[in-house]
């Protein structure tokens, strides 16, 4: 054992600051626990709430018009429409890696650090891409 | 060497795993084909958009599509439960409302498409 290892204290409790600050996560474990998170803010609140969007502009022609001339023009809804994106962009992108990684394809670790990284860049592209056209 | 019994788990996890899969790549097309739908560059008018929704395949389409994400999210929000729920009653709890919310999205689903 290196006198490094042994003179770092043990048990190591962790903490909030810790796990924000000092634990370096890896890329692909970020893919992974936005994955989580983006899905679970698709379970909810967000699928319930394109249900309600489904139903209203369904219903009715002055439904339609309500959400898309009103609603859909505020700009908290507006935030709300992009964090959506995102999530649904990012659950997508993340997806289609998980898919690939349960075929053997893009396994060794170099490869999949790199993977992880384009799914996170290209979800924050089309979020990106997506806010500049709502806005 | 006599080939083993495997003695322990229910066996249940590769179903859920295959079938979370197999609603992901519905999902996947359901929303690849949407999207194309918004990019055609016309803009959606609510005549547009109700004939969309009146055709017999989107229906069953974007019935598929919800029957998919209820049966995805169940997986995924278990597995995430079971990982950072520790309270027995808790996690239970959260299972049950979990599968009345999903059940509910599928109804609301059926309601809006057949009115």
């Amino acid at each position: 054992m290196s006198s490094a290892a042994a003179k770092r204290p043990r048990p190591k409790y962790l903490n909030l600051p810790a796990i924000l600050f000092e634990i370096r996560l890896p890329m692909p474990a970020w893919v992974s626990i936005l994955h989580r998170v983006s899905g679970t803010l698709l379970f909810f609140p967000f699928a319930a709430w394109l249900l309600y969007l489904l139903d209203t502009t369904l219903a009715s022609e002055q439904g339609f018009a309500r959400v898309k001339d009103h609603y859909l023009q505020l700009p908290v809804v507006k935030l709300a429409l992009i964090v959506f994106i995102w999530a649904y962009a990012h659950h997508f992108c993340a997806g289609i890696r998980f898919l690939l990684l349960d075929l053997n394809m893009g396994i060794e670790l170099a490869p999949a650090r790199r993977s992880a990284t384009a799914v996170i860049v290209m979800g924050l592209l089309l979020t990106a891409y997506c806010a500049w056209r709502i806005w | 060497m006599t080939p083993r019994r495997i003695v322990v788990g229910a066996h249940y996890g590769l179903g859920s795993w295959l079938a979370q899969r197999i609603t992901a790549v519905i999902m996947a097309l359901y929303s690849v084909i949407l999207l194309g739908v918004f990019m055609t560059g016309r803009p959606i008018s609510y005549g547009v958009w109700r004939d969309l929704f009146q055709n017999g395949w989107m229906r069953v389409a974007t019935l598929l599509f919800a029957v998919s994400l209820a049966w995805h999210a169940w997986v995924g929000v278990r597995d995430i439960v079971m990982d950072y729920i520790k309270p027995d009653g808790l996690r239970l709890g959260l299972e049950v409302v979990t599968i009345l919310v999903l059940a509910g999205y599928v109804g609301w689903t059926v309601q809006v498409l057949w009115r």
